[in-house]
């Protein structure tokens, strides 16, 4: 029954997504011309293939682009590969590619670039070996058929193959014994989206102009797209230049809600919520799980009866972000709330496990202390629910004492080093939960890198069901073993979910189709306009 | 001989400092905890182990602390500052990218501050208990106190905000087209605020001491006879006393040109102006040490330099400074 509405809401997005489309088509020629300003965090290069992050993400898809798009429903759309089949085992990716598409150098996209690509992501990029892991091979039948070859079936794959994640490079530019990380094309791209770079200046802005022979028929309709470097960290800088019309769109805006709530009442601009369905924000507080009490699930279980998530979301967050109760951010198709094991805010449920844990009350009331630190990021979900946090737990008698960190740096070496007790933190879980969810389960990705299993939580039952999750074909078998790792998962509480990040995208309103996949601002903004033509 | 001599020793201290400024600024950077191959798998949300290590690897930084050193000090030595681990390009080139910018916001600031801040000093001076004179002092005693980050994000609401008057920030306009006279009024435009941001903790400085110096000459016997030959007071204060009474505010702003640069990290991240106190800022955040190395290496270079041709020149200049040294 659910699955029947999903479908159907499905069809009808997809039929409204036929009719813009059509709309925009028909409407292009008059929409042509104009210049884009954008707002982004300073990348260090622009190649997505070798750099994660939306830094990069998002001007790289500009000059990039891949086999497909995902749309508003992680459907896959055809973007340089026309068509695909799939076999029946699910090992085997049969692609067709345009035979228009050319690189900005004016050499033809081909088979061969797809396969130089794709293994320069599963070996380069963060996420390669759990994106490509399962690749064998690339076969090149001809230059416009490319085939992947699975060890095993992936059902991640198609999502992985969108170009923020698998950019289409030029083998013929690449390809020359230089290290890809380092390679100067890098910051001087040549790829085959719909703009080609122009010029940058580093920590200032980065320069692209429309590439007058992309494939799409008329696209794309702008001239010419500045990145204007502002740091996330300079929401003051932000909101003025936004207000000021000397930047019309800040795809990741980092706006605290107390400035989107600013933004909301300006007549001019448009904040939305949509376009970061892929990348699935979620915060939690997460345990060091080698050190006393936090081994103990009572006590884990009496601090999620504690947390007041509706007064996260509501009062702290002014209602603009979700409260988040499980592994697994509400916008994957995996989700299931039905299996997530609730805990209701009950002070005195909290002091019995605490009790029976063996924690009693000193004669200050303090039953133990802990140490709470917060990432310097996401300041809305890390130093402002631990600040909440510590009178919070104080009420149980646990003695909170907060550690700020003076930079990301200083944080994430604490946390990589395994040394903390507690601590608020944040993880994308992209478009599919084994390439961003996974890594955080996983008995043997307990290590000491950030964003790994930090919290040393191992329990086989939870990687039989991750395996088993990331190697089935049909999506029916995926969601029965999600289900059962989300029920585990708010049992065990490892990790105490807290909410989704509200993150949220600014623009002013002469900005026209604004990009609002699941990909947000990391997909190609060919079909974005300019209202005055300016 | 012994003038060439003390020559000689000036000039192995300066780069006995320049050393110990090197050597310093790099143990006190990697004190700091974390490193580039963590802020690099922060900023792409994630990485495996293997990453992490390639790139320790790849910038040597899996080396034992005093190897690295050593490593960096032949670099220096030969004139190479090395790659920026971030943006993987040479720090040198990073530098005079950034310099230009710098030096524009720095040095418009301190002359306007020393006309502006000499004017007010005089004008006090001349009615040392008058309305002016008082006004000064609150001004002086207000620029000097305000942190320069709020002085900044205040001017920044009030002028750019609010009235629109001036771009919220950056050098120029991106959109702009024309030619060299349009695009230099536009950096002037985008200018006009951090400079003044930037200038008005010195016009409080200069202002002080301006009316100081002002008052002490206006005392002078000179000015007295100035005025008995019948002079009109306009021309007593400035041309005979103004000449004199500027002389010091000159010799401390050659000096405090150092302290400029500081002063730009904090005005240049308000104001999003693209120069080296911003590229500091950032690199120090991103532990991207052979820049913030680098960028360290240079302004103490600046300064050592300046700081020595200004001994030299007081030496040729004054006797008395040569003899006190001899004797």
């Amino acid at each position: 029954m659910v699955l029947k509405t999903f479908a159907s809401a499905a069809i009808s997005a997809a039929l409204a997504l036929g009719v813009a489309v059509g709309l925009a088509g028909t409407a292009s020629a008059q929409h042509r011309g104009g210049t884009l300003t954008v707002g982004i965090d300073g990348p260090r290069h622009l190649n997505p293939a070798v750099q994660s992050g939306n830094a990069t993400g998002t001007p790289g898809t500009q000059i990039f682009a891949g086999l497909i798009e995902l749309d508003e429903n992680f459907e896959a759309q055809p973007y340089l590969a026309e068509s695909w089949e799939v076999s029946d085992d699910g090992k085997t990716y049969t692609f067709k590619l345009r035979e228009d598409a050319l690189f900005h150098d004016g050499e033809p996209v081909t088979s061969a670039d797809v396969a130089y690509s794709l293994d320069v992501v599963k070996n380069n990029h963060p996420f390669g070996i759990a994106m490509f892991g399962a690749v064998e091979g690339v076969d090149t039948p001809d230059e416009h058929t490319a085939v992947i070859r699975l060890k095993y079936a992936q059902p991640s794959l198609m999502a992985s193959l969108s170009p923020v994640l698998l950019p289409i490079l030029p083998k013929h530019v690449y390809d020359d014994g230089q290290d890809i990380k380092s390679h100067p094309a890098n910051s001087k791209p040549v790829g085959s989206g719909p703009f080609k770079f122009v010029e940058e200046r580093t920590g200032e802005y980065i320069t692209l102009e429309r590439n007058e022979s992309f494939f799409k028929k008329d696209q794309p309709n702008l001239d010419r797209i500045i990145f204007r470097i502002i740091p996330e960290k300079d929401q003051q800088a932000r909101l003025l230049a936004l207000q000021s019309g000397e930047v019309d769109y800040f795809p990741f805006s980092g706006m605290n809600a107390r400035n989107v709530k600013r933004l909301q009442d300006d007549p001019n601009i448009e904040v939305t919520t949509k376009g970061f369905e892929a990348i699935g924000p979620t915060n939690y507080l997460e345990f060091n799980l080698r050190h006393k009490p936090f081994d103990d699930i009572r006590v884990r279980k009496a601090i999620a009866h504690a947390i007041d998530k509706d007064f996260i979301t509501k009062s702290l967050h002014l209602g603009m972000s979700t409260r988040l109760d499980g592994p697994l951010h509400s916008s994957s198709p995996f989700y299931d709330a039905d299996a997530l094991v609730m805990y209701d805010v009950d002070l005195d449920k909290a002091r019995e496990l605490l009790d029976e844990a063996g924690l009693k009350p000193d004669a200050n009331g303090t039953r133990f202390s802990m140490t709470l630190d917060y990432p310097t990021f996401h300041p809305e979900s890390g130093k402002l629910v631990a600040e909440y946090l510590k009178p919070q737990l104080g009420k149980i008698g646990i003695d909170v004492t907060l550690r700020s960190s003076p930079d990301f740096a200083t944080w994430a070496n604490r946390v990589a080093s395994w040394d903390y007790d507690a601590t608020m933190n944040s993880i994308f879980d992209y478009p599919d939960p084994i390439i961003g969810v996974h890594r955080l389960f996983l008995c043997d990705n307990i290590k000491h890198v950030i964003w790994t299993n930090t919290a040393g939580y191992c329990n086989k039952r939870v990687d039989e069901l991750l395996g088993e999750a990331a190697s089935a074909t049909d999506v029916e078998t995926r969601k029965k073993a999600y289900s059962e790792f989300q029920k585990i998962l708010s049992e065990d509480l490892p990790l105490i979910f807290t909410n989704e990040e509200p993150y949220t995208a600014v623009y002013n309103k002469r900005m026209k189709n604004p990009p609002l996949t699941v990909w947000g601002g990391m997909q190609a903004m060919d079909e974005v306009y300019v209202e005055d033509g300016q | 001989m012994s003038s060439l001599f003390e020559i000689a020793k000036r000039i192995v201290y300066a780069l006995s400092l320049v050393l110990a400024v090197i050597v310093f600024n790099f143990l006190l950077i990697h004190m700091a905890p974390g490193d580039p191959a963590e802020v690099i798998a922060g900023e792409m949300g994630g990485t495996t182990e293997e990453i992490v290590a390639s790139i320790r690897q790849s910038y040597g930084l899996d080396q034992p602390l005093l190897t690295q050193l050593w490593l960096y000090l032949k670099q220096v030595a030969g004139g190479d500052l090395g790659y920026s681990y971030y943006f993987n390009r040479p720090v040198t080139d990073l530098i005079l990218q950034r310099l230009p910018a710098t030096l524009l916001l720095v040095i418009s600031a301190l002359l306007l501050a020393i006309i502006i801040g000499t004017a007010l000093g005089v004008v006090s001076a001349r009615r040392p208990r008058g309305f002016l004179s008082h006004f000064v002092t609150v001004l002086a005693l207000v620029g000097f106190s305000a942190p320069v980050f709020w002085t900044g994000i205040m001017l920044l609401l009030l002028f750019a905000s609010y009235l629109s008057f001036f771009p919220v920030g950056g050098m120029y306009s991106m959109t702009l087209e024309g030619g060299f006279g349009v695009k230099a009024l536009d950096v002037l435009h985008h200018l006009v605020l951090p400079m003044a941001t930037l200038s008005i903790i010195y016009v409080a400085q200069y202002s002080r001491l301006a009316r100081a110096s002002t008052l002490d000459v206006l005392g002078a016997d000179y000015i007295r006879t100035a005025r008995a030959k019948g002079l009109s007071e306009a021309v007593v204060v400035y041309k005979h006393a103004l000449r004199n009474a500027v002389l010091p505010v000159v010799t401390i702003a050659g000096l405090q040109f150092s302290q400029l640069l500081s002063g730009a990290v904090l005005v240049e991240t308000v104001f999003n102006w693209p120069g080296l106190g911003r590229l500091a800022f950032e690199s120090i955040l991103r532990r991207d040490y052979p820049t913030i190395l680098g960028i360290l290496f240079f302004s103490a270079f600046v300064v050592v330099i300046a700081n020595l041709l200004t001994d030299l020149a007081y030496r040729l200049i004054d006797p008395r400074i040569k003899a006190g040294a001899s004797s």
